[in-house]
């Protein structure tokens, strides 16, 4: 009896599966996928205490400053904390002609109320978005004491540019404590006169063609590296261990040297009376006057990058390639494929699992690299984290908008890797 | 196909094959058998081009192949590793050589059904290689070398991860084809029973160099040398010294003082240490015994049912085995007791010396 219990629940064997109908139990009658699942629990638990510790280190140096980032390029709270009163006044005007005398009123008690800090801050906000506001604010600030109601009259007596509708409906905008400003910013747009979302002027743009010109310059680096890096990664796995291992340390001779010296070193090469332009002169190629500009421009960022990225780029897919058996390629040539053919539709595809690895690690770093570009690259060759690093020093609001400009490229990162997992299966990815 | 003394070495230092001289007719079924590490796998590397021979050159259909690509000398092959593509199904796997010599869809499905039909895969062709298990990779590697009619299939130990039932089927399977289809075949194998039910004759490999090359009958029974006679089937040894030689046979006295006489296939000439090779069941114990009495004495008996294995004690070697036909009349013996064996002379090779 027992016997035909287990065999009733027994999987069918090798040879003769291959069909499979019914869902299968285990000799208890319990599905087998809950079984399985209950099975592996335990062993998942230990794992992730295991981790717990770099879990909550992440979470302190990683998580919470991203969240940080991302909350404080939105924020926008200093009409709102400092206007207090005229933000409840103002909730109740439509938007039409000017705000009521109530408004007004409001405004006159906060300009009073105020410091000089706390409505110096309001008006370079409001600065910000209407050159001149701040003025308007810092000297109504300095003569509200003395002004008597009707305030209407008053206030725009003291600057006539409280009579305009513009300042009331920026004022009620910008009430909201949290804004989409710094976001529009960084995508070339801003709100008009009217509160409408618009492009700014061509002349003003800046942040798209960077944010562009960041995304094909990596993309044409990692084609780079891997154009570069896939005979190299090749060539070591096939080698004796001997010249493969003398190979290696060629390869990751770039890790262990500075960073700085390796870009210095591209400055030392490429400059206008550097080793290569005098190089060329010297062999007449190009005439004295003729020399090529090949540094601090975007030949410069693509040169010095594509160097120092290769490692990531030959590194997963060499230690792809190494697991590759020669016998493979073997096997598809005693069966007729040239040797062209084999490499293309066995060893190739084999590869893939480094390669793709290989790609998002040299794309991720690229797109967000910094030091090189600001060395090299001159005027033409920045990338979008230099834009960032240069407002990060600037006022509060251009802090704010290089949260919102970072926030963007790590908006941006996420899609490519989601879009890449889509493509590829990142579970697939062999990195080393 | 012909090999041309051929000598092949990896490093420059050692020779992995040294001097091979091989002809292989058409059709024929060749296999070659030898211990781990003696050039069985580079001998096929060479035949189908992934390793060039240091020296010497290597014809097929009397044309000398060096200068032929592995993809143009059409050589089917199953290597020792299966080398099955990881990244495509075994159906794709199957069906690779037929696309690259561009056949229609049509005439590749079929022939990749009836392949797995052949190897007992059907079902199985749209699993990826890692989902099978050893043996069923190493059918799928048998299929796949043979689905494209080759005129020469080389195999490297193809049934090594194979139950025995399983494999006594495959071995059949290949016959079959063999016979069939008229392919020469070059098989690898470490089994020596597989070696000799299948083949039409056997190589038999040590430290690079061919050993002797027969018909599986004339390698058991009549080995050219010691290596051979161990190799093949089990064998008594027993050493002496050469006394005299006369028409075919010698008289050799061994080191216990007892004098008998052997078949001279492998000696020096009088005065020379020999080593004499006698197949167990060769032997004879009690009033069978007819030439080259010896006395003995029985150690140990095993019963094995069709036989009676006896170890015995003979002229100073206690490893001597007797294999007793268990007809019912043998019940006399026992451990312990001191016996006399004997063999026909015919029975008895005298070969190249071995120590020990
Ligand atoms: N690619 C290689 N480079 C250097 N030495 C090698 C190489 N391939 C094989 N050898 C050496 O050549 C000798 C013969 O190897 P081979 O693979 O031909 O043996 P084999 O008879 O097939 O053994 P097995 O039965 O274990 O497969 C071995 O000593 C091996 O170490
Ligand atoms: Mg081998």
């Amino acid at each position: 009896m027992t016997d035909t219990a287990a065999t009733a629940g027994n999987i069918p064997s090798g040879r003769a599966a291959g069909t499979g109908a019914a869902p299968l139990t285990t000799a208890d009658g319990q599905p087998l996928k809950v079984a399985l699942r209950r099975a592996n629990r335990r062993a998942r638990r230990n794992a992730m205490l295991l981790v717990a510790p770099l879990f909550l280190f992440l979470l302190f140096t990683y998580t919470i400053p991203i969240v940080q980032m991302m909350t404080r390029s939105v924020m926008n709270p200093e009409i709102a904390g400092y206007l207090p009163n005229t933000t409840e006044a103002i909730e109740d005007w439509d938007g039409e002609g000017l705000p009521g005398e109530a408004v007004f009123a409001a405004m006159v008690k906060d300009l009073n109320a105020g410091g000089r800090s706390t409505i110096g801050r309001v008006a370079a906000r409001l600065n910000a978005e209407l050159p001149g506001a701040r003025s308007t604010m810092m000297g109504s600030m300095r003569a509200a004491e003395d002004l008597q109601a009707p305030f209407k009259e008053a206030l725009i007596a003291d600057d006539d540019d409280w009579g305009e509708q513009r300042i009331w409906r920026l004022i009620k905008r910008e009430t909201r404590t949290l804004t989409p400003a710094y976001y529009l910013r960084a995508l070339d747009f801003e709100y008009n006169q009217d509160g409408e979302v618009v492009a700014r002027p061509p002349s003003m743009q800046v942040y798209r063609a960077i944010f562009w010109q960041t995304a094909w310059m990596s993309a044409l680096i990692t084609f780079l590296t891997i154009l570069l890096g896939y005979p190299v990664a090749h060539l070591l796995a096939t080698l004796p261990l001997k010249s493969a291992n003398l190979l290696m340390i060629l390869v990751l001779l770039p890790f262990w040297t500075s960073l700085l010296v390796r870009t210095s070193a591209w400055i030392v090469l490429l400059q206008q009376n550097g080793v290569v332009n005098e190089l060329l002169v010297f062999l007449h190629i190009v005439d004295d006057d003729g020399r090529i500009r090949m540094i601090y421009n975007r030949i410069g960022t693509i040169v010095a990058m594509t160097h120092i990225l290769l490692p990531f780029m030959i590194l997963p897919l060499y230690s792809v390639m190494k697991t590759i058996p020669p016998s493979l390629t073997r096997a598809a040539r005693s069966m007729g494929a040239t040797p062209l053919r084999a490499h293309l539709t066995v060893y190739f595809p084999l590869t893939i699992p480094g390669l793709a690895a290989g790609v998002l690690l040299v794309f991720i770093l690229a797109i967000g690299y910094y030091i090189t570009p600001a060395l090299v690259g001159g005027e033409s060759g920045v990338f979008i984290s230099n834009l960032i690093a240069d407002r990060m020093t600037g006022s509060l609001s251009q802090l704010r908008l290089a949260l919102a400009l970072a926030t963007i490229l790590l908006v941006g990162v996420l899609v490519f890797y989601w879009l890449f997992n889509r493509l590829v299966g990142v579970e697939r990815l062999k990195f080393g | 196909m012909k090999f041309d003394g051929v000598q092949k070495s990896y490093d420059g230092e050692t020779l992995v094959v040294k001097d091979l001289n091989l002809d292989i007719a058409e059709g024929e079924f060749l296999t070659m058998l030898g211990p781990s590490g003696s050039g069985k796998t580079t001998c096929l590397m060479m035949l189908a081009g992934f390793e060039p021979p240091t020296h010497g050159a290597i014809y097929l259909d009397d044309r000398e192949i060096s200068q032929l690509p592995p993809h143009k000398r059409g050589i089917g092959m199953v290597f020792q590793n299966y080398a099955l593509f990881p990244h495509m199904t075994v159906g794709e796997n199957l069906a690779y050589p037929l696309k690259v010599r561009g056949k229609s869809k049509a005439e590749i499905k079929d022939r990749v059904d009836r392949a797995l039909a052949m190897v007992e895969l059907s079902g199985f062709g749209g699993r990826r290689p890692a989902q099978l298990s050893g043996g069923q990779q190493q059918r799928v590697a048998v299929a796949r070398s043979l689905v494209f009619e080759p005129n020469l299939v080389l195999m490297d130990e193809p049934l090594g991860a194979l139950d025995k039932q399983l494999r006594e089927q495959m071995q059949y399977e290949i016959k079959h084809i063999h016979e069939n289809l008229g392919v020469t075949v070059v098989y690898v194998t470490h089994d020596q029973t597989e070696a000799l039910t299948m083949s039409d004759r056997v190589a038999v490999f040590n430290d690079g160099v061919i050993q002797q090359l027969s018909p599986p009958e004339e390698l058991y029974e009549d080995p050219k040398n010691s290596f051979v006679a161990q190799f093949i089937g089990e064998n008594n040894k027993l050493s002496g010294s050469v006394t005299e030689v006369s028409n075919g046979t010698c008289q050799v006295t061994l080191d216990t003082g007892v004098t008998v006489t052997a078949k001279a296939v492998n000696i020096d000439g009088k005065g020379s240490r020999t080593t004499l090779s006698l197949r167990p069941e060769r032997v004879f114990i009690g009033d069978a015994a007819v030439d080259n009495r010896l006395d003995g004495r029985i150690e140990e008996l095993i019963y094995l049912g069709e036989t009676i294995r006896a170890r015995l004690t003979v002229a100073g070697n206690d490893q001597f085995i007797v294999k007793v036909p268990n007809h019912g009349l043998s019940e006399g013996l026992t451990e312990g007791q001191a016996v006399t064996v004997g063999w026909r002379t015919a029975d008895c090779h005298a070969l190249d010396p071995i120590a020990g």
